[in-house]
């Protein structure tokens, strides 16, 4: 019988099994920011166990509230900043070399094929798109990993999905895991990994792949997961060219870590994705989903473009080629925030950064910012915000505030008009 | 170990997420105790009042299926553990609030969703009252004159934790 790349991943990185069912397993790569991490600090402090496992498999950035905006968040970074410096963590990212964790350590070249990755944050998931078994986890297990390098689990099944067809004009990764999550249900695939499958992902960049498992979590999902490939090694090729004579030889070592053909799963859903159109959600939870051409006409009062989920070079320059030589709406505020200094700086290159501004874009650092309403671009008691975030849950970016997810491309048509808009009449 | 019991809040909606058990706003706290005032803060359920005394005397939560989903953020078991609610009992969990739960010591108990039904048919008693037993896996609820015993499944790994008293004792000694 075949086994899932997460059932290898799982058994090449098993250290005990204490009672059947629960998988204890040997970490790759703990990562940690400073919202999460500050209290499993002072805990290991408090129990005289200020230890870390290996330094140079923890990777530590302050993403979420950079550069600190009051007292406490400016604690959150110095326990983090004085915990780095204190164990000699090299790859620790302070502000003006910070950005969006799930966005930073993959531009790093941090997570590789057959990984195990955690980190005290939900859209860990992000990371499968490198073939990688990669969890949210709350602050105890990250205090655990940190301390003992090892993360225990109920081994997970396996949900594959095929994504079949192709994307029409104006139809991305977004839209597509913004169906899928429609389908499955915000809590489908709870305690599943979810593989990504089919020509589709196939076809798609690594950028695509991330947004597309980034948002495993909002369907309840482990870990999204995608088969490394060569899109895989030309992505990671500047980080292990030493390691290996060629990207053929990389290749044939990456293609160990992929799920075998008589491989067993829990679930296969089949979605030819030839007939989708861009999709907007609209309610409260991220399963709520429809086609933008239903919400078309919905006023809004901001749009944020940013996130683990959709900031990245890819979809500043979707959004870019839709705002080029037009204006937001005057009655709507724009929002940037690039995920990480390198895209704010290959976009500046490419002059994307100059059609945000003419078109009235506000552009930030990068940070999580609006995504989790904690520093900027807060909402008000009964605003609206068209968002490429990935949770529309009430509240979530400010107390009373409404927000609509969606691709970064019908985010920058929602700017232009604003009101929420088909992105396929701007392409 | 913690003990599991006392007045029950009950919470009648699917899918309640951590944003509403604390939300992000107040994550720039560095002690468990400081989120203490803004429990459940962001639910808007009708009958429900945060800062209402049903809700401070609550020593279990009752809740529908895949509660505690979102963000992995274990102020939300947090939250609860400061305001001494220790025990949360729902026909299913999201698995990062369910293992946080755990890992601190406290108890996440899943039932069937007839079981839940019978558990909410007590919220209407001013007195209702539930105690988890972990040791014996059940669950006594009491109110309006009457009483169950429930047994629950709990898996053996999360029994260990809650008798450890939570995953970092349990993994010091063990790993």
């Amino acid at each position: 019988m075949g086994k899932t790349i997460a059932e290898k991943i799982f058994a090449s990185h098993l250290v005990d099994e204490p009672f059947a069912g629960t998988k204890v397993v040997r970490l790759d790569v703990v990562m940690c920011h400073e919202i999460t991490t500050p209290i499993a600090i002072d805990d290991l402090i408090a129990r005289g166990k200020d230890r870390v496992f290996d330094t140079g498999k923890i990777k530590a950035v302050i993403d979420h509230v950079t550069p600190s905006k009051d007292s406490k968040t400016a604690t959150q970074a110095k326990i983090l900043r004085d915990w780095a410096r204190r164990h000699g963590i090299k790859d620790f990212f302070d502000v003006g070399a910070n950005g969006v964790c799930h966005a930073l350590f993959p531009e790093k070249g941090f997570i590789r094929p057959g990984y195990t990755v955690i980190m005290g944050d939900s859209h860990t998931c992000t990371h499968g798109a490198f073939g990688a078994f990669a969890a949210g986890v709350g602050t105890t297990d990250l205090e655990v990993g940190i301390l003992k390098g090892v993360c225990a689990f109920r081994e997970p099944k396996t949900i594959r999905i095929n994504i079949n067809g192709t994307l029409s004009k104006g139809v991305y990764a977004k839209d597509v895991i913004l169906f899928v999550i429609g389908q499955l249900g915000v809590n489908g695939a709870t305690d599943r990994v979810i593989e990504f499958r089919g020509p589709v992902v196939e076809a798609m960049s690594m950028e695509s792949r991330m947004t597309l498992c980034n948002m495993a979590i909002e369907a309840g999902g482990t870990s999204g997961i995608c088969m490394p490939d060569a899109v895989t090694v030309d992505y990671l090729w500047p980080f292990i060219n030493s390691d290996y004579p060629t990207k053929e030889a990389a290749l044939k070592a990456f293609k160990e870590w992929s799920s075998d053909p008589d491989a067993v799963y829990d679930r296969v859903v089949d979605i030819d994705v030839t007939k989708l159109t861009p999709v907007v959600t609209y309610g409260y939870k991220p399963d709520l989903v429809k086609p933008v051409t239903e919400m078309a006409g919905t006023p809004v009062d901001q749009v944020y473009l940013g996130s683990c989920t959709n900031g990245r070079l890819e979809d500043l320059r979707v959004a870019a080629a839709i705002l080029k030589g037009r204006k937001i709406a005057p009655t709507v505020r724009a929002i940037l925030s690039p995920a990480t200094p390198q895209i704010y700086r290959e976009a500046m290159h490419e002059g994307l950064i100059d059609i945000f501004m003419e078109a009235g874009f506000c552009v930030t650092n990068p940070t999580c910012g609006a995504c989790l309403g904690m520093s900027n671009g807060v909402l008000a008691d009964g605003e609206v915000c068209a968002s490429t975030t990935n949770r529309n849950f009430m509240g979530r970016m400010g107390k009373g505030g409404m927000v609509h997810l969606m691709s970064p491309a019908t985010s920058a048509a929602t700017a232009i008009e604003g009101m929420i808009a088909d992105p396929r009449k701007y392409l | 170990m913690k003990t599991f019991g006392g007045p029950a809040l009950f919470l009648d909606r699917a899918d309640i997420n951590t944003d509403e058990i604390i939300p992000a706003k107040y994550l720039n706290e560095i002690t468990k105790q400081d989120l203490q005032p803004y429990m459940l803060e962001d639910l808007k359920l009708a009958g429900f009042d945060p800062q209402g005394e049903k809700t401070r005397e609550a020593r279990v939560v009752v809740s529908r299926a895949n509660f505690g989903c979102g963000s992995s953020r274990e102020h939300a078991p947090w939250v609860f553990e400061v305001n001494d609610i220790t025990a949360v009992i729902a026909e299913s969990f999201a698995r990062i609030f369910r293992q946080n739960m755990f890992n601190c010591g406290m108890a996440a108990i899943e039932l069937p969703k007839e079981k839940i039904d019978l558990l909410f048919s007590y919220a209407g008693y001013p007195d209702t009252s539930i105690f988890v037993d972990i040791a014996a896996q059940k669950i006594n609820v009491n109110g309006g004159g009457k009483g169950e015993v429930l047994p629950f499944e709990l898996s053996p790994f999360d029994k260990a934790l809650v008798l450890a008293g939570g995953w970092v004792d349990y993994a010091d000694q063990k790993y």
